[in-house]
């Protein structure tokens, strides 16, 4: 009998068959699409109708100003529905889609054990969640660059900085972004252990964020309110002022990190000592 | 049930677990108020072709899931290939193929796609012959020329097919394979069964189960029989198939004459119908009823010896009902 031998660059080799398994997926790449086309169409939108700086609403007056502004309204737009949407179907799927095709039993007894398998699973979702935000962004930056051309970044109170700065800028956007639908994914992952329907995940997700936006319109829930998710997922403006306040940043992530390690945590958990039925 | 305690007792090896691809101990594990697998001790020899039969809903899939660790025991141990599991899991389960509750793959890729992607996450897997493995896996089990075609397309008997090569991507020193010959064809059915062969006269131990008992006998040299959660029987096929009497059927129209005689002979009757009737035959030599129904004058049209066959003994364990035991 042959000893058993653990090979090397196992978890590399583990990465890329679940980040090729994502980003192959048709329904994955069809929601990067439609992600890619909203700062197209917005881009395009206020190219023809062309108001002149000044006019309109603030920040579609900012894109006709500034190219890279095109960058955060689509992403602005984006936030509320779209990439909610497109994280709770991928990191619903995580783990109620590979039981719902069976293959959940077939990894575990290869074997994968369930904290690695929790660790690829995660790391697929993040990629994902990170595509979606940066092809927003670039689509935008190319779109806003070739429409509006992009000279310097003009910020939220009228002041100017290079295009350097804006980039990161742009970069630092991104991760607040980046944070606040981590808390969601997890949340996601978590109701992923709970089913083997992977659909049935993927709209408690939906769900849940709709009932986090409806709360957040009840001002008699008073500061309550700043326990919920999506309480201060549009913090990044703070991004785009001249000062930026390090602390109130850090303040609008506290939330969505804290979901984030809640979730993760009791997905482990759940994953880890669940019966495999399907 | 004395004949089922003499044919569960298990010989102690000689050094603990060492000649046992698979033991387990009491094995018990419970939904609620249903037990689904009672106290149940398997031994599988290693070498073994161990046939795990039992009707629907026995509790044989439930057990194959403790096996493997993808459910956690209310009680009992489980020892495979030396083994404990599942805590050492990650040492034993490279060298257990396995085919549990049907194939189950990715629809949207490939069956080539869907070996490599099993492969990948296998730790002890060599990347530079993943390639060659899959290609001599899906040679194996003859689906080479719908490799490329996309899952979902693939017919019952395929999707087994790439069970089964999924099960072979490595040298096996355990496969357990839980109804490997469902949704095949006569042709892929006998495919199977020289499968399994060949892998036991590479030495591997396999496990399979089934309901198909004509299929188990042919290939089996263990089996064990479960029924409500409980493993009724088990042991070498001829051991098992002890237990269960040869009939002798005499074809006669002088019924009664032709009992009392049987009788007379210390035969027990098990079945009497206008035309003929079937007695346990016990140790009594055929040739010598055939005498004694010549003397006392019975006319006898036919005369056949009925050896036991594995249904007899399955039937007569685990009940002739259609309903699925709860």
């Amino acid at each position: 009998m042959q000893p058993v031998v653990r090979r090397r660059g196992v978890l590399g080799r583990q990465l890329r068959s679940e980040l090729l398994m994502v980003f192959r997926r048709k329904r994955n790449i069809a929601m990067l699409i439609v992600l890619a086309l909203v700062p197209i169409l917005i881009g395009t939108a206020v190219f023809v109708a062309a108001p002149r700086p000044g006019e309109g609403p603030p920040l579609v007056s900012q894109i006709a100003g500034n190219g890279l502004f095109l960058s955060f309204a689509a992403l602005t737009i984006c936030l509320p529905v779209l990439l909610p949407l497109a994280v709770s179907v991928i990191a619903g799927d995580a783990f109620a889609g590979e039981a719902s095709t069976g293959t959940l039993r077939y990894l575990l007894t290869v074997p994968v054990s369930r904290t690695r398998l929790f660790a690829i699973k995660s790391a697929g979702v993040l990629a994902y969640v990170a595509a979606a935000i940066l092809i927003i962004i670039v689509v935008g930056a190319i779109v806003g660059a070739t429409y509006f051309g992009i000279n310097g970044v003009t910020l939220l109170n009228g002041e100017t900085v290079s295009n350097g700065e804006g980039a990161l800028r742009a970069a630092g956007i991104a991760l607040f972004v980046f944070v606040d639908l981590l808390g969601l994914a997890a949340l996601a992952m978590f109701i992923s252990t709970l089913t083997e329907v992977p659909i049935g995940a993927m709209a408690a997700t939906v769900v849940l964020a709709i009932v986090f936006a409806v709360l957040e319109a009840v001002p008699q829930l008073g500061s309550f309110r700043s326990l919920l998710l999506t309480h201060h997922w549009f913090g990044f403006g703070e991004l785009l002022r001249g000062e930026v306040n390090m602390g109130w940043l850090l303040r609008d992530t506290t939330i969505p990190l804290s979901y984030t390690a809640i979730f993760a945590a009791a997905a482990w958990a759940r994953l880890a000592t669940a019966d495999v039925t399907s | 049930m004395t004949a089922t305690a003499a044919v569960t007792r298990v010989e102690e090896p000689a050094q603990t677990g060492s000649s046992f691809a698979i033991r387990t101990t009491d094995l018990t594990r419970r939904f609620g108020d249903h037990v689904a697998v009672n106290s149940v001790s398997l031994s599988v020899p290693r070498g073994a072709v161990y046939g795990f039969l039992g009707p629907n809903g026995s509790g044989k899939t439930t057990t194959i899931r403790l096996l493997l660790g993808l459910m956690q025991a209310n009680s009992g141990s489980v020892e495979m290939l030396g083994e404990q599991m599942p805590r050492r899991s990650a040492a034993v389960l490279p060298r257990v193929g396995t085919l549990v509750e049907g194939p189950a793959f990715y629809p949207y890729l490939s069956g080539r796609s869907n070996l490599r992607r099993l492969d990948a996450f296998d730790a002890t897997s060599d990347r530079r012959t993943s390639n060659a493995r899959i290609d001599a896996a899906l040679d194996r089990v003859g689906l080479t020329a719908a490799a490329g075609k996309n899952y979902r397309r693939y017919s019952l008997g395929m999707k087994q097919r790439l069970g089964l090569a999924a099960a072979l991507l490595q040298p096996r020193d355990l496969l357990i394979l839980d109804e490997p010959t469902n949704g095949l064809d006569p042709q892929g059915t006998r495919e199977v069964r020289t499968l399994i062969r060949d892998l036991a006269a590479d030495g591997s131990t396999v496990l399979v189960s089934s309901h198909l008992l004509a299929e188990i006998e042919q290939v089996a040299t263990h089996v064990g029989i479960m029924s409500a959660g409980t493993l009724l029987k088990q042991g070498t096929l001829a051991e098992v198939l002890s237990g269960t009497a040869a009939l002798l059927r005499v074809d006669t129209t002088a019924i009664s004459q032709a009992i009392g005689v049987l009788e007379q002979l210390g035969l027990s009757i098990d079945h009497i119908a206008p035309d003929y009737v079937t007695a346990k035959i016990g140790d009594v030599p055929a040739e010598k009823v055939n005498a004694a129904l010549v003397h006392a004058g019975v006319p006898v049209r036919g005369l056949a010896l009925q050896q036991p066959a594995l249904e007899d003994m399955f039937v007569e364990l685990t009940g002739k009902g259609y309903d699925v035991v709860r």
